[in-house]
């Protein structure tokens, strides 16, 4: 099966030309061009940043500039005692480019929601997008859906951006294609349940006010037939990489999700909701993966690719216990394959990740 | 009018009710109860001054000669239009039995103003009915969603004494200044009748920058488009204006239109001068510093809406974007240079004429819907289109 990250860059590759050309989105192809560009090299700059570092991610932090200094750091894989040390170090790109996948993914995600009219927070939201990846992790998972992430976190540093949830209008054919669309995305990357659950919810939390107050069934359906919820639904809460692990833990985060926007949007008056929600209940994804455990998932795509990587888990595993020799492991798989997009579990991820 | 800084809003009602004053009525939920001294009574050449400041123009050019560099000339016309109104008559104080509660009652200026709540809205239909308010049918069901959402009715009619004593023979917008994390328009009373599309036109008034609605999609309405110069006359422009604006409501429904958004420091040509610093203040723009001040930071934001139920189911949610950029409905008329004198660019220019009058009869139709070939008419142009001579190659070899 091809991976599932070609089809939503298709996908909100699309949407953003129709944007551009049909409704009037503001944002020029410059602008865009400059958003996936920057998304692009922080990925590749934090990737070099890790392989010259060390493995261990949580030192990127001191180390980002070292990049630039060319201070010497211990080769990863001249020095495999190191990456057991941390688990989060499974990740060893090779080529700079080697996320521009999720990376991509991201900088269109941003092209499609955020809007200001000043370049430098332009900039600075795909580098704080693609960066809290690195910087914001727990347990070998980043916290924030990045482009999730990175919007917050410029609606709360700035005023000087905003999203424009209205610009999508509802005209259903749009809607209709973005639900098919997306759906063929979710089930490829199969979490389509986190979606499905969240749609439940919000539905019955809009349908439940409305019939509450006695307004026609038409404002929630109204409500409902917007393009940036749908976006919102099947590009970004969908995201595998920062959902719970498991499938009961990840109803209940659809659910949180769901009853935070709603709160947000409804009890609040404030616009972009679910935005606010889906970010403050990644804060709280750790905890239900503790509550709930279940299986990391992983963007294995190629069956051939995968049964290597599986013998070569169950290889390492008998050799040397524990995650490390697992990595090292990968590492020499990914090293003899000469490419790193096989198993990007320690940074990949979608909707922007 | 929305002024609206933080959560504070300060909201002016001004309607084109041509009516008997009595007649007149305005029934709207309100967030939050409001002290005698949130209300207010403003001055109606303040609303139409802003009115004039954003309406959309007609720019005139005049074709300088092109054998000379010339200078252009620019006149301005603009419409005004303050739409939406309901009907009344008098009050009664059954309220109590009815399950209605009067939480004040203010008389100011020619007003008589209410602000009511209810247990149910079957109630307060029935007593609006009552005291002469036209509620249409079916209003009961709109009236409670908005009771349930802790809304207040602001119920403001016309006292005749004081109207006489005060000596206006026009309706003075009504204001209100209050505090509220919700940035709306409550549009959904207006639609219950529906009898036709309402109209109505919001000018935002804010700090930051430009206001958007946050559940409707916000469309900038056709601009900077060259059309023919018989246009110039007043009322052609209107005709104009109302088909074009009909025609992209049918084509865009469920849209906003935006018509102007603009610094209020400055305006470039201005339609009518920029509001001063005391004439905001008066408006509502509280941060506004008192007399003779320097004007303060005031982004002006028109929008225009033609809304029924079908395309409008709810009211009206407005977010302030940090957008800054200017835009203004211009509508540009170039006049013909028609001197005698013959050199080479002369000729180039008057070949190029026929096809600009071409190009703006194809605008204006293509915006209002309007015939060609009645177009083309007026235009004197023909009824029909005359295919378009190419110059031969050796009329331009010695650029005779």
């Amino acid at each position: 099966m091809p991976d599932p990250r070609l089809y939503q860059i298709a996908m909100l590759a699309s949407l953003l030309v129709y944007g551009m050309g049909w409704l009037a989105f503001d944002i020029t192809l410059p602008r865009a061009i400059l958003l996936l560009a920057t998304a692009l090299g922080t990925q590749a700059f934090c990737d070099r940043a890790i392989a010259d570092c060390g493995l261990r991610i949580a030192d990127l932090r001191h180390c980002l500039l070292g990049v630039f200094r060319r201070v010497p750091q211990p080769s990863p894989i001249r020095n495999p005692q190191s990456a057991i040390r941390n688990q989060s170090a499974i990740r060893i790109p090779q080529s700079a480019m080697g996320n521009w996948r999720s990376a991509l993914i991201s900088g269109l995600s941003l092209c499609l929601l955020l809007r200001t009219t000043r370049t430098e927070l332009a900039i600075a939201a795909a580098v704080v997008a693609i960066g809290a990846k690195f910087v914001f992790r727990l347990r070998g998972k980043h916290l924030f859906n990045p482009t999730n992430g990175g919007i917050v976190a410029m609606l709360l540093l700035t005023d000087q951006v905003w999203v424009s949830p209205g610009q999508w209008g509802s005209a259903a054919f749009l809607a209709f294609l973005m639900a098919c669309l997306g759906g063929v995305v979710v089930n490829r990357a199969s979490r389509s349940d986190v979606t499905y659950a969240f749609i439940v919810f919000y539905c019955a939390l809009l349908f439940g006010r409305s019939a509450y107050l006695g307004e026609p069934m038409a404002i929630p359906i109204h409500r409902l037939g917007s393009g940036a919820l749908l976006l919102f639904t099947f590009f970004m809460i969908s995201d595998p990489k920062t959902t719970p692990d498991s499938r009961s833990g990840r109803i209940l985060f659809a659910a949180l999700v769901a009853a935070g926007g709603w709160y947000v949007q409804f009890r609040l008056f404030r616009t972009n909701g679910l935005l606010w929600s889906l970010a403050a209940c990644s804060l709280a994804v750790p905890l239900i993966d503790l509550l709930l455990p279940g299986a990391r998932y992983t963007w294995t795509f190629n069956k051939e690719q995968r049964d290597e990587t599986v013998r070569i888990h169950r290889r390492a595993g008998g050799d040397r216990r524990g995650v490390g020799a697992t990595t090292a492991g990968l590492l020499r798989l990914l090293r003899l394959k000469g490419g790193c997009e096989a198993v990007q579990q320690g940074l990949a991820g979608r909707a922007g990740s | 009018m929305l002024v609206r800084d933080g959560d504070r809003t300060v909201m002016t009602m001004a309607s084109d009710f041509q009516g008997d004053p009595k007649e007149f009525a305005v029934v709207i939920p309100v967030p939050t109860f409001l002290k005698r001294e949130q209300i207010h009574v403003g001055d109606k050449a303040l609303v139409d001054h802003i009115d004039a400041y954003s309406a959309p123009r007609l720019v005139e050019y005049y074709d300088s000669n092109p054998c000379i560099r010339m200078m252009t000339l620019e006149s301005l016309q603009m419409r005004a239009g303050v739409a939406g109104a309901a009907a009344m008559k008098d009050q009664d104080a059954r309220a109590r039995s009815l399950g209605v509660k009067i939480d004040a009652q203010y008389t100011v200026g020619e007003y008589d103003i209410l602000l009511l709540s209810a247990e149910q809205s079957a109630g307060l239909e029935t007593w609006l009915r009552e005291n002469g308010y036209r509620i249409p049918a079916g209003a009961s069901a709109v009236l409670a969603s908005y009771l349930k959402q802790n809304m207040r009715f602001f119920v403001a009619r016309v006292n005749l004494a004081e109207q006489a004593k005060l000596g206006f023979s026009y309706l003075r917008p009504l204001q209100i200044a209050y505090e509220s994390p919700k940035f709306m328009l409550p549009i959904r009373l207006g639609t219950v009748n529906a009898n036709g599309k309402q109209e109505v036109f919001v000018y935002a008034l804010t700090r930051k920058g430009r206001v958007e609605t946050t559940n409707y999609r916000t469309v900038k309405l056709p601009s900077d488009i060259d059309l023919p110069v018989y246009l110039k006359d007043a009322s052609e422009f209107g005709k104009f204006y109302k088909s074009m604006f009909v025609r992209q409501v049918s084509e865009q429904p469920g849209a906003v239109f935006l018509e102007y958004a603009w610094d209020m420091k400055w305006c470039d040509p201005c339609a009518a001068d920029p509001l001063t610093s005391d004439e905001l203040r008066e408006l509502g723009v509280f941060w506004a510093e008192g007399r003779g001040a320097q004007p303060p930071d005031v982004f002006v934001t028109r929008l225009h809406v033609r809304y029924d139920k079908a395309s409008f189911p709810e009211d009206l949610v407005f977010q302030e974007t940090a957008d800054r950029n200017n835009f203004q409905g211009r509508y540009v008329l170039r006049h013909e240079w028609k001197g005698a004198e013959s050199c080479a660019a002369a000729t180039e220019y008057r070949r190029g004429l026929r096809q600009r009058h071409e190009q703006e009869a194809g605008q204006l139709a293509s915006l209002t819907g309007w015939s060609l070939p009645e177009i083309r008419q007026r235009m004197g142009l023909g009824a029909e289109a005359a295919p378009l001579r190419q110059p031969a190659w050796w009329e331009r070899l010695w650029k005779n």
